[in-house]
């Protein structure tokens, strides 16, 4: 996977401003993404292309359930969100839909990386290549199941051993 | 080997195994599941994708374990929110789910005031819904925790889901709640001292003089505010009260599960309830908390008693007492949190205190809270509300600003317009 990151240096970026509330009762996916980060950048469905990373700090997705936040995000064209840590929701939203991956990072990718970067992601060697710096970083692995319904494509494509 | 906790003993029981410890990945058996108008029409348009896949989908694994709840935009507020209504109808006749909560066909309300309120969950229990503050129905010693309409549409076909093991942050609640304090400002102090993430994929669990004096209303503040701080889910052990609550709504059985001596705890936190003093939240976070003393400079636009977190009956009680007798200086709402707390409230004299104070009385909805409708936010306006979150647009225009505060604080903030103490109201 490769794409350009759009990094907000912030802890909490809570699922009101993924998806202001508002908007939850809308199910068109395409419409929903209209609005992807609308709360904390409004700019931001301009910027974004198709395969772009997002990088944020800590609990990144906290709050609500709405599984809006994630398919917004999906469908404006983040394939992977690059987080010191994720709330467990969307966490599990991301994975189980397959709307994108919650990829958790150390402090040197949080910090070495900058707004813009063009990255690579590799989650077979657990790597973020920087492409822009010509750094590479770690990744936390994925836990085993997490991994097996990842590369399944959802939990309705995993069959439970 | 040392014992296990309540958490762990029940998705043990449900995943079929002696034991299971924090950690463990475990596809466990629901007992119950819960959809309303935000997540119903979400699970349907997943099973529809399954659908068009070639995935036949004409039952769920058990109807009679499966409610529904209409809650956050109703009465209907557009044409959208209107034909959500129309989906969850559809839903529930096309897989015979019985227990469908309608507004205007007598009792309903917010889905986590009815799941206990009519007893849709007992104790023991696996529980799961497709909203964030399921966590709140663990106060009836149930594992009850909040998921997307993914997982749910797994669950309705399949009856099991998968769960990570959370370990449990224990919090032995010690002492005698003062007249002023509520489970509200316990459950903010310690939101505010440990961070909105502390229980990130754990269990928080309330023990504890405290929680045993607190009327069950008051122990779904505490669990449901969990969920602002990351937990997935929020826990109290079953004891006489509990028991009383459900038998008084049920005779459906149930079991009682409770954690071994020798369970095991991640950490154990202990507050001495008698020494708080009435906390609020400022935007934007539920952790950016504060003394109700020291923000008796804040000048508010609003005062708002609505929520699963704060429209229980207790809730509106503690804010009537108040309220009694005293005019709002602010815009003031009530939205009680189901029908049958408003025909209570009507019936004991509530209604009338808040209707001579000058407040709006709203039908039972999630409304502002959500920033859906029913009194949202402008630029730059201030609330006080007894709601559990405080995010930027949360209650409205993102550069609202909102107050988290117990019952009785946003009772006697609309009395005077300004953040207040309760006992500087008198």
């Amino acid at each position: 996977m490769r794409g350009r990151v759009h990094k907000y240096a912030r802890d909490n970026i809570d699922t009101d401003v993924i998806i202001p509330g508002p908007y939850l009762k809308i199910m068109d996916h395409n419409e929903l993404a209209k609005h992807a980060m609308e709360g904390l950048d409004k700019e931001f469905v301009k910027k974004v292309r198709k395969g772009d990373f997002i990088l944020a700090g800590r609990n990144f997705g906290c709050g609500s359930s709405r599984e809006h936040a994630p398919i917004a995000l999906s469908y404006a064209g983040v394939s992977a969100v690059l987080a010191l840590s994720f709330a467990r929701i969307f966490y599990r939203n991301a994975v189980d839909g397959a709307y994108l991956l919650p990829i958790e990072v150390g402090e040197d990718a949080y910090n070495g990386i900058d707004d813009g970067d063009e990255l690579e992601i590799d989650i077979e060697r657990n790597e973020v290549r920087d492409l822009s710096k010509g750094r590479v970083y770690a990744m936390k692995p994925f836990p085993p199941l997490i991994k097996r319904i990842i590369d399944a494509g959802g939990l309705f494509n995993y069959t439970p051993e | 080997m040392c014992g296990m906790t309540i958490t762990e003993k029940i998705l043990a029981r449900a995943s079929n195994r002696e034991r299971v410890g924090a950690g463990d990945v475990v596809f466990a058996n629901v007992d119950r599941v819960m959809v309303h108008d935000v997540s119903g029409p979400g699970v349907m348009m997943v099973l529809r994708e399954l659908e068009r896949k070639g995935k036949k989908v004409d039952k769920v694994w058990d109807p009679d374990r499966v409610w529904i709840a209409e809650d956050h935009f109703v009465p209907a507020v557009d044409k959208i929110a209107a034909e959500n209504i129309v989906t969850l109808e559809r839903m529930s006749e096309r897989f015979g789910i019985k227990r469908h909560f309608r507004y205007g066909m007598g009792q309903y309300g917010i889905c986590h005031t009815l799941s206990h309120e009519e007893a849709m969950v007992l104790p023991g229990e696996v529980y799961v819904g497709g909203d964030s503050h399921t966590n709140t129905t663990g106060a009836l010693g149930c594992f009850a925790t909040g998921m997307g309409h993914t997982d749910i549409a797994y669950v309705l076909i399949h009856g099991k889901i998968w769960f990570r093991v959370p370990e449990t942050l224990l919090f032995r609640l010690e002492g005698s709640i003062p007249p002023y304090i509520m489970a509200k400002d316990i459950i903010l102090k310690i939101i505010g001292d440990n961070g909105t993430d502390v229980a990130n994929y754990k269990a928080m669990q309330f023990t504890g003089g405290a929680v045993a004096e607190m009327p069950m209303d008051e122990r779904f503040t505490l669990t449901n505010m969990t969920t602002e701080a990351g937990a997935k889910n929020g826990i109290i052990e079953p004891d006489e009260k509990t028991i009383a609550y459900v038998r008084e709504r049920t005779d459906r059985p149930f079991k009682v599960v409770k954690g071994d001596e020798d369970a095991e705890y991640e950490e154990v936190f202990t507050y001495e309830v008698d020494r708080l003093e009435p906390i609020v939240a400022k935007p934007y976070s539920p952790a950016n908390i504060a003394y109700a003393r020291e923000l008796g400079n804040i000048e508010i636009d609003r005062a708002y008693i609505g929520s699963c977190t704060g429209a229980k009956y207790t809730d509106l009680l503690e804010a009537a007492r108040i309220l009694k007798g005293r005019r709002s200086k602010v815009r003031l709402e009530v939205l009680p949190a189901s029908q049958s707390i408003y025909m209570r409230a009507m019936r004991d004299g509530l209604l009338s205190i808040f209707l001579e104070a000058g407040a709006v009385i709203g039908p039972p909805t999630c409304g502002a809270c959500c920033g859906a409708h029913m009194g949202v936010l402008a630029k730059d306006e201030v609330c006080v509300s007894t709601t559990n979150r405080n995010f930027p647009g949360r209650m409205g225009h993102v550069e609202s600003k909102t107050y988290l505060a117990s019952p009785k604080v946003v009772a006697a903030s609309a009395v005077t317009g300004r953040v207040t103490d309760p006992r500087d109201v008198g």
